[in-house]
This record gives structure tokens, C-alpha cells and sequence, in this order.
């Protein structure tokens, strides 16, 4: 959207992100294997299929957020804008991680538990307040139109938002402790895994880290050529 | 206090209370629309239950919380936007005064702000909801008390960001909401049982992460604070 072609010395040429095309395609291959190839889990039935998913949103989610959190602070002590670009990178996937988190948590909570929503499942809840953390450190970014102002300013809210989350897993775990008992139906699962469902298992974690890598690195680039352009505009004074 | 040396952190920040508080004592605009809000939201509140399934001693808590949240977002949005005229806040990064002064004062005035809300909303609390006045009440104070240190720490530092940007007030509840969580639950958690007649004992688990929250946003909040300003 964000149009440089008034200079001709960057004259944009469509490029094929070759890595994040790979990452796609990697997905897609899981998913033939997932769907055909691994067999039906006997208690949940195809509900646990989603788990693939599920877990994957997890680890992409955890790897983006620790990302942004880490980037922040290289940001705020070294002024790095490269750093502060990766912040945001990696807190945009976060959130389509975040998202696939909430999405598919309560689908499969609903076949399992009976209910779509469980405020006293800890992680469930916690993924919850991170997503709007997530939300309003993004809105804050497309606040600020100085460059330096809002690399300091969002940083400032990563760093809190990740002293944050012990708070919040704590809080959610007094809540839960005095009204229901943990979870127990993700437990016995796990030990009776089949090996064909734990290769599966370890291929999605391979597959959507990847995905997570190749969606920041985009996003990456996307933000380091839009800082550019916004540069070019004030430098150019074209509006 | 020596005349030739510039105040220390504390005494400034007790200044910069002083002053905030001394604005809002003669215009009295924020502090009004607040208190008109928390006991119209009271009053209003009262209608959204059904009074012959759920009594009001059990959704005067809930109550609570939600009238607390909302007043100090009000309140704490004027905190720096009161700086914005005449760019104030420049005189107040050219005093002799460190930044962290600034923020500690800042956060003096909005705590004295919203407790003076608290010291009119509590009771009529009690009145519209026909709440016991005895121990349990004066016990559910102080936790509101607890949960305004936590409030006021994280509110006052995004009203210093939110003001800055191009949403402004529209950015302070959605960057404190989320912040408020563990402060609210714990807080409410631990009110609820209060009112229901436990002892103190039994919610010292709540109140105990809610102290530990305090604490420490306390001091990041202020550790934080010189960022948010210009360099």
C-alpha cells in the first residue's frame, strides 16, 4: 500500500519471499499428513487433531512474544531501530498466533469440557489478557507518528507487559485452585501418544516454528521498507 | 528545607502533588464529572440485577469494581493532560527536579484524587445497596486502597504516553485494561469474601500477589517513567 514510486532510485520490484513460500508449503504437507496419515485419537476422538494446531499456535505465539519482549529491551538500551522493527515484527505474528490460540482452544474445549470458555484454565485465560496486551501495544505503534518516540514508548509497555504475565498466570491460578480442580483430560493423553502421533506432533512444532520465523522475517522487511518510504515522503516532500 | 539547594525526590514529587491537587481544588472539573459518574454508575448498576434472584449485598462487590475502574480512568487521563496546556510539562523537564519526582508526584495527586472519589462512593455504596456499615466495610477499604496504588502506578505512566499520541484518551483505558486484571481479580476476589463475612486470614493469598503487584509496578512504573519523556 505504501507507495515509493516517486523515486526512481527504489523503484519497488516484486521479489517472491521464497522462505515464507517454503514455510507455506511445509504447512500444507503437515496438514496431508495430519488429516490422512496419523491415526484418530480413541478418547477425543478427531477433536484432538486440532491439538496440531492448538500446540503449534503455543509455540509460535511464546517464540514471537519472547521476541518482542527481548527486541524491547535491545531497543530501549541500545536505540536500535532494527531491533525496534523486529519488536514489532514479531508482535504482529504473535498476535495471528495468539489468535489461532483463542480460536481453536475453545472449539476443541467444547467437545472436551462440554463449554467453550473455561476462566479457570490458567493458560486458556492468560492467553486471553496477552492477546489484548498484544492489541493495544499494536495500536499504540499506529498512534505515534515519531519514530524514536515510539520505539521508547512501546518498548516501555513490552517490558511491563511481560512483568505483567507472572501476575496474570498467578491470579488466574489462586482463582482457579479454589473453585475446580486442574485440568486432567490433557494428562492421560500424552503418555499413550502413538509414535505416529508424536512425530506428527513434533512435525507440526517444526513446521509452525518455521512458519513463525518466516512470517516475521516478512513482516520484518515490510516494516524496515515502510520506515523508508515514510522517510523518502518527508525527505521528498511529496504527501 | 534549605532555600539554596534544589528539593530532593520526595519533596519535589509533594510539590508537583501539591500543585496538581491545588488546580483541581479550584476548578473542581475533573473531580466532579468523576464522582457525578461513580455514583450515577452506582445508582444504574442497581437496576441491571433482578432484586428477588440476586441480593444486592451479593452485587455490591461487583459493583464496586466497575465504579472504581471507570472513575479513575477519568481522573487519571487529566493527570498529564493538564500539562498539555502551554506545554507545561516543558517547565516541568527544565525544574531542578528529577524525572522520577515527576512521576511520583503525579501518582501522589492521582491517589489523594481517587481516594477523595472513594471516601464519597463507598458510602453511598452502602447506603444505595443497604450494606452493613461496620467491619467488612472499613476492610474492603483498605483493599480498595491496595488496588488504587496498583491502578494509579500503571495509570499514571499511560496517561503520560496516551497523551502523547494521536488517540490520547481514547489509548489510556485500552493500554491500562488489561494491566488492571490481576489487580481487580485479586482485589475482587478478596473483596467479595470480606462482605460475605470471612475473616482476614482467608484472603491474605489475594492480598498478598496484590501488595506484590503494587510493589513492584510501583518501581518499574518509576524506573520507566524518563523513557516515556522527550529526550
Amino acid at each position: 500500500m505504501t507507495s515509493v514510486s516517486h523515486s526512481p532510485a527504489v523503484e519497488p520490484k516484486p521479489v517472491f519471499d521464497w522462505v515464507l513460500g517454503l514455510a507455506v508449503a511445509a504447512v500444507v504437507g503437515f496438514y496431508v499428513r495430519a488429516i490422512y496419515f496419523t491415526p484418530i485419537e480413541l478418547q477425543q476422538g478427531v477433536a484432538q487433531k486440532i491439538y496440531y494446531l492448538h500446540l503449534a499456535g503455543v509455540i509460535g505465539a511464546y517464540l514471537s512474544i519472547t521476541i518482542t519482549a527481548l527486541m524491547s529491551i535491545v531497543a530501549l538500551w541500545l536505540h536500535d531501530q532494527r531491533a525496534d522493527h523486529l519488536a514489532e515484527a514479531s508482535a504482529e505474528v504473535g498476535l495471528v498466533f495468539l489468535t489461532v490460540v483463542l480460536t481453536t482452544g475453545p472449539i476443541w474445549g467444547h467437545k472436551i469440557w462440554g463449554a467453550w470458555w473455561a476462566w479457570w484454565e490458567a493458560r486458556l485465560t492468560l492467553t486471553l489478557f496477552l492477546w489484548f496486551v498484544i492489541v493495544a501495544y499494536l495500536v499504540l505503534r499506529g498512534a505515534i507518528e515519531d519514530v524514536a518516540m515510539r520505539a521508547r514508548y512501546s518498548a516501555v509497555l513490552a517490558m511491563l507487559g511481560a512483568l505483567l504475565i507472572p501476575f496474570i498466570h498467578l491470579s488466574v491460578y489462586l482463582f482457579a485452585a479454589r473453585l475446580h480442580p486442574m485440568p486432567v483430560v490433557l494428562k492421560p493423553s500424552r503418555p499413550s501418544l502413538s509414535s505416529e502421533m508424536l512425530t506428527t506432533l513434533l512435525l507440526s512444532l517444526a513446521t509452525f516454528t518455521f512458519l513463525c520465523v518466516a512470517l516475521i522475517r516478512a513482516r520484518y522487511r515490510l516494516a524496515v521498507q515502510r520506515d523508508l518510504a515514510a522517510a523518502l515522503d518527508v525527505d521528498g516532500g511529496v504527501a | 528545607m534549605s532555600n539554596h539547594r534544589p528539593p530532593g525526590t520526595f519533596s519535589s514529587a509533594w510539590l508537583l502533588a501539591r500543585k496538581d491537587l491545588a488546580i483541581e481544588f479550584r476548578t473542581r472539573t475533573a473531580f466532579l464529572s468523576a464522582l457525578v459518574f461513580a455514583v450515577l454508575a452506582l445508582t444504574i448498576f442497581y437496576f441491571t440485577w433482578d432484586e428477588s434472584v440476586v441480593s444486592p449485598n451479593d452485587r455490591a462487590p461487583g459493583v464496586l469494581w466497575v465504579v472504581l475502574t471507570f472513575s479513575a480512568l477519568l481522573g487519571l487521563h487529566r493527570s498529564f493532560g493538564l500539562e498539555e496546556h502551554d506545554r507545561g510539562i516543558d517547565a516541568l523537564l527544565v525544574a531542578p527536579i528529577s524525572r522520577e519526582s515527576i512521576y511520583l508526584g503525579k501518582a501522589i495527586g492521582n491517589l489523594i484524587f481517587l481516594s477523595a472519589i472513594q471516601v464519597v462512593a463507598i458510602p453511598s455504596l452502602a447506603l444505595f445497596y443497604n450494606l452493613p456499615v461496620g467491619r467488612p466495610l472499613f476492610i474492603v477499604s483498605g483493599i480498595v486502597f491496595l488496588a488504587m496504588v496498583g491502578i494509579v502506578a500503571i495509570g499514571t505512566l499511560f496517561s503520560a504516553m496516551a497523551v502523547n499520541t494521536r488517540l490520547a484518551e481514547l489509548l489510556l483505558p485500552m493500554l491500562s485494561l488489561p494491566f488492571f486484571v490481576p489487580v481487580l481479580m485479586n482485589a475482587a476476589q478478596a473483596g467479595s469474601r470480606i462482605f460475605a463475612g470471612r475473616p482476614v486470614a482467608e484472603v491474605m493469598p489475594w492480598l498478598r500477589i496484590l501488595i506484590a503487584f503494587d510493589i513492584v509496578f510501583v518501581f518499574a512504573c518509576t524506573l520507566a517513567f524518563p523513557f516515556t519523556l522527550e529526550e
